[in-house]
């Protein structure tokens, strides 16, 4: 019962923070840049009124269009169920470690970029392009910092990774550890579509990447997908959190080492926010072909963490 | 051991028949030719599995030898576990695309979309005839017991496959794919043919089991020589790049269930015959075997799907996308040799039971995304992807099947693709701790690398589905496409639930995974390293994924999702609107991203690799240079690879051909003379040996 349970309670975790913590970032950009902001619990407001609205699906679109919010909310679900937010080893620990982690964000923005296709309007067509060529590119730093951490811990199941780095905190420190921890941070900011990579605040024609595959959505369709969209940001960065720096992390099953481990997920995740809020006030989104080039750096990077860590064994 | 009753019923019942559906084809008239031919030839390669299934569970080799007057030319054959899991593999494809054939009319020519060219019209007879022919081949190639044998089928499979590519000969671009193809079949099987018969020296007959017995005895370097020839042999019939270049010629061009044949499953014919060579003759080598293998793998990988990526022929795009897929497979096979010969046998059973999953698994997406793109061209009459689009309302299963197919092979969970990518990437993982800096690092490249690949292909396989089936119809010919007959989607769903089962309950695969290669030099027959059970482990069970358990979370949310929602009291109100269009006022499919502007960030970003040459006219005004007529844009990516490897060497081969032609008049009087000659020739040389 008790591991049903702390599988739910980090599924609503997901749920109910990932949206407080875009309201955080964006009221702290807003403060750093001299407005007064929306209050923190403006996405909510947001989710609750798309929810109220109708949905417009153009006349052009298949079951494709409406599966697709499903289908990346559906992963995205998933794979909070898998990342050891509060406790490690979690009881769904070996249904998927890091790898499957991984491809089933890669799952949901497969079918949305295919939902950008399917209403034939041409900036469906060029945000999928985009959108699905940066993921593509970000793939091979995401497997090498897995590759690390796997060599590292053994296996690449997260609870293991996490129990690892636990019983050896001298590791955290090693420049490989650091390196690939940049590494993760740049394709963070790639996959969730921050700056400097893609603007989440724009709606210009030609700049947008996430935005334009999600134009022709309205209504419950696009709560589900900014709502998941939140929870990727919310996943990736408690994942780069607790993947570097897992203190906290609750190893035996009590309230109190739960309520601890809550408490520090908050306070990590609200540090990692303060980081990207300062860091998106003083960049400007790169032009879309110097992308690759932030990406090969993560790539570089990523390279180094692993060839320094079989240097030093 | 001779073989049980059973098993030599199974093959016979296979082999008579593959004869009969050749025969069937070559007496009976156009739709009962279709229908026996089909039926017979599924009858074939379900009895052929069914002598695999008793190998398998047999868990031992037996052998056949048919009498024969010469013992060198004697054919013998021998069913052991790794025959008895390619023989599993031929039949996973053979079966469905039999059953799609029954339904599959010949193929029209491109552009042409008259109804009366469809599949009533006369298709040409012997090419039905050949394809049972091809199976049979394939099949005996994998029982092949002895160096003649092998050969023998061997040839007859490149053979029979020339005469589908080539069809009844009339299409200039059939006839080229087709010279290509028998260029470098024949130039690989002048390899193979050195290889075998080079570890075969010492031998009375050329037996196997002579050959695995003397391999120990061969001097390094012949070892090292008998390694190379077969990789070159092998690996140009695999189509790893730099060998590949006759398969996105020839595979686009055969019917497309013979395109799912030769793609889904003949290149692992290539691959079958480098294990059995490499692994199972010579028993392995130094670890620099491994590595070559591996680095091939890496650039086949790569560039395989970058080739993929820009291709808006659909067919072309598949076969590229097999270059990629034979690359991810030598991946895993290269890893299993290093650890092979590192003596970490239980990894190398692990690396080397994920390159045959994902063997198995290609086969199926593969074989699916052939039969779909015949049903495609079937429907609009072209390959072209641009002229395509919205088929997905038109020929709703087709479009299932090929999305099913498309997820499947960009890796993604929990489909089948995933599940064998996870195990290669986890071989890999543990090639980092062999002790070598260097081959550790090569790992993690390799893993950089697959990573890439599948995010590529995951790219590659939004457009391959989505240009095509996706928005408007961009002409007249996909505006009017129609859903293809039963017989067809029967054996494109057979396929899509192949790719389902095989993803979300591996364990169905472990019998033929775990014991294929039982008894196999320097390998653990009772491999820890990996189990594959409702929870896959790898790495002596370290690392765990359930792909069942995960499929099953995926359905459950899915499902409870909308009920959440409608608890929540989400509005239910849905409206029919046009795609907005910045205030245009009909949304036309001009608007639509095209498959080349899909594929044009990437295409920039490895504008190094491409090379790309565009042409850019713009026509002005007079008036002023403001004002545009007309703008015309081309561009082209040249294989610039393929003319820097084999210009030299159509260079070096002209001036050969021109003296071979010398003998060669054309007139039957002469050649008897010339098979007089020889046979007078070889008499001498007879007696004077």
């Amino acid at each position: 019962m008790i591991p049903w349970l702390l599988e739910a309670l980090q599924c609503l975790m997901t749920l109910i923070l990932a949206p407080v913590l875009i309201g955080f970032v964006r009221l702290l950009k807003a403060r750093l840049q001299g407005r007064r902001g929306a209050p923190l619990v403006q996405p909510y407001r947001d989710l609750a009124k798309l929810l109220g609205k109708e949905r417009v699906v153009s006349t052009q679109a298949s079951w494709i269009f409406r599966a697709a919010p499903l289908v990346l909310f559906a992963s995205t679900l998933v794979a909070s169920l898998l990342i050891p937010l509060v406790a490690a080893p979690l009881p769904f620990d070996r249904v998927g470690d890091l790898i499957v982690v991984v491809y089933l964000l890669l799952l949901g923005t497969f079918f949305l970029a295919l939902a950008g296709l399917d209403t034939g309007s041409p900036f469906g067509g060029m945000g999928a392009s985009r959108e699905m060529t940066i993921a593509a590119l970000a793939e091979p730093t995401i497997a090498l910092a897995i590759f690390g951490m796997g060599a590292g811990a053994g296996s690449t199941n997260l609870g293991e990774i996490v129990a690892r780095t636990l019983a050896n905190p001298g590791s955290t420190l090693s420049s490989g550890h650091l390196m690939a921890f940049a590494a993760l941070f740049i394709v963070m900011l790639a996959e969730c579509g921050r700056l400097p990579v893609d603007n989440p605040a724009t709606h210009l024609e030609l700049t947008m990447i996430h935005e334009a595959m999600i134009l022709e959505y309205s209504g419950p369709y696009l709560a589900l997908l900014e709502w998941a969209a939140q929870m990727k940001f919310f996943l990736f960065l408690a994942l780069l959190c607790n993947l570097v720096c897992p203190w906290g992390v609750a190893v035996a099953l009590r309230p109190g080492t739960l309520s601890v481990a809550v408490a520090t997920l908050i306070i990590k995740l609200a540090v990692l926010a303060i980081g990207i809020a300062l860091l998106e006030t003083r960049l400007a989104k790169l032009r879309l072909f110097r992308v690759p080039e932030l990406l090969g750096v993560s790539f570089l990077l990523a390279l180094l963490a692993i060839t320094t860590s079989f240097l030093v064994r | 051991m001779p073989p049980s009753f059973e098993v030599i019923g199974f093959l016979g019942i296979m082999a008579v028949s593959y004869i009969a559906a050749a025969a069937a084809a070559l007496l009976f008239e156009d739709d009962r030719a279709r229908r026996v031919t089909g039926l017979l030839s599924a009858a074939g390669a379900l009895s052929g599995m069914g002598a695999a299934a008793l190998g398998l569970a047999a868990g031992r080799s037996s052998v056949l030898e048919l009498p024969s007057a010469l013992p060198e030319a004697a054919l013998e054959f021998s069913l052991d576990a790794l025959s008895a899991a390619y023989l599993i593999l031929i039949g996973l494809v053979a079966v469905p695309a039999a059953i799609y054939s029954l339904g599959y009319g010949p193929e029209r020519a491109v552009g042409a979309v008259d109804g009366a060219l469809g599949r009533h019209s006369t298709g040409w007879r012997p090419a039905r005839a050949i394809v049972p022919l091809f199976l049979l081949a394939m099949s005996l190639v994998v029982l092949a017991n002895s160096v003649f044998t092998f050969l023998l089928f061997w040839e007859v499979m490149s053979l029979a496959s020339y005469f589908l590519v080539i069809g009844r000969g009339d299409s200039p671009e059939n006839l080229s794919a087709g010279r290509w193809y028998a260029g470098m079949a024949h130039a690989g099987f002048a390899a193979i043919a050195a290889a075998l018969w080079l570890a075969a020296a010492g031998t009375e007959a050329g037996r196997f089991e002579e050959i695995r017995q003397a391999a120990g005895m061969l001097a390094p370097a012949a070892r090292h020589a008998v390694f190379l020839l077969a990789l070159l042999g092998f690996g140009s019939k695999a189509g790893v790049l730099p060998l590949h270049a006759w398969l996105p010629r020839a595979h686009p061009a055969a019917p497309s269930h013979v395109s799912a044949l030769m793609s889904g499953v003949m290149l692992k014919i290539g691959m079958y015959g480098l294990l059995r060579v490499g692994l199972d003759l010579l028993g392995g080598g130094p670890p620099w075997w491994g590595g070559l293998v591996l680095a091939l793998g890496v650039v086949s990988a790569l560039g395989g799907i970058l080739s993929a990526l820009v291709e808006n022929d659909l067919k072309r795009l598949l076969a590229y996308s097999s270059v990629e897929n034979i690359g991810i497979i030598f991946i895993a096979v290269g890893i299993g040799l290093v650890f092979q010969s590192y003596g970490m046998a239980g990894l190398a059973s692990m690396a080397l039971a994920a390159a045959l999953y994902h063997a198995i698994n290609h086969a199926a997406f593969k074989g699916l995304l052939f039969l779909g793109s015949g049903a495609v061209l079937q429907a609009t009459g072209t390959r072209n992807m641009e002229e395509m689009g919205g088929l997905i309302k038109r020929m709703p299963q087709t479009a299932l099947c090929f999305l099913v197919g498309s997820t499947a092979i960009a890796a993604l969970p929990p489909l089948n693709g995933f599940a064998s990518e996870w195990m290669i990437f986890q071989s890999l993982l543990a090639g980092a701790a062999i002790p070598y800096p260097l081959m550790a690092a090569m790992m993690a490249i390799a893993a950089g690398t697959l990573a890439l690949t599948g995010g590529l292909a995951a790219v590659c396989f939004v457009k391959a589905f989505g240009i095509p089936f996706l928005a408007m119809p961009r002409t007249a010919a996909a505006e009017e496409a129609r859903e293809v007959p039963r017989t067809m989607r029967l054996g494109m769903g057979l396929l899509a639930s192949a790719c389902v089962l095989l993803g979300v309950l591996p364990f169905a695969a472990a019998p033929i995974l775990s014991r294929a290669f039982f008894g196999m030099p320097g390998l653990s027959d009772t491999p820890a390293a990996f189990r594959l059970g409702l929870v896959m482990e790898a790495g002596a069970g370290a690392s765990a994924i359930s792909p069942t358990a995960l499929a099953l979370c995926l359905l459950a949310a899915g499902g409870a999702i909308p009920l959440a929602f409608r608890l929540a009291g989400s509005s239910r109100a849905l409206r029919r609107a046009e795609t907005w269009g910045c205030g245009r006022a009909v949304q036309s499919p001009r608007m639509e991203y095209t498959s080349t502007a899909f594929a044009e960030p990437l295409r920039r970003v490895f504008a190094d690799l491409y090379r790309p040459a565009k042409t850019l006219d713009i026509e002005f005004h007079p008036e002023s240079k403001y004002f545009v007529r007309s703008i015309q844009y081309q561009s082209r990516i040249r294989a610039w690879f393929e003319d820097a490897v084999y210009r030299p060497l159509f260079g070096l081969a002209r001036p050969l051909a021109g003296t071979g032609r010398l003998i060669q008049s054309g007139s039957l009087h002469l050649y008897i003379a010339y098979i007089v000659a020889a046979l007078l020739a070889l008499l001498l040389l007879a007696r004077w040996m």
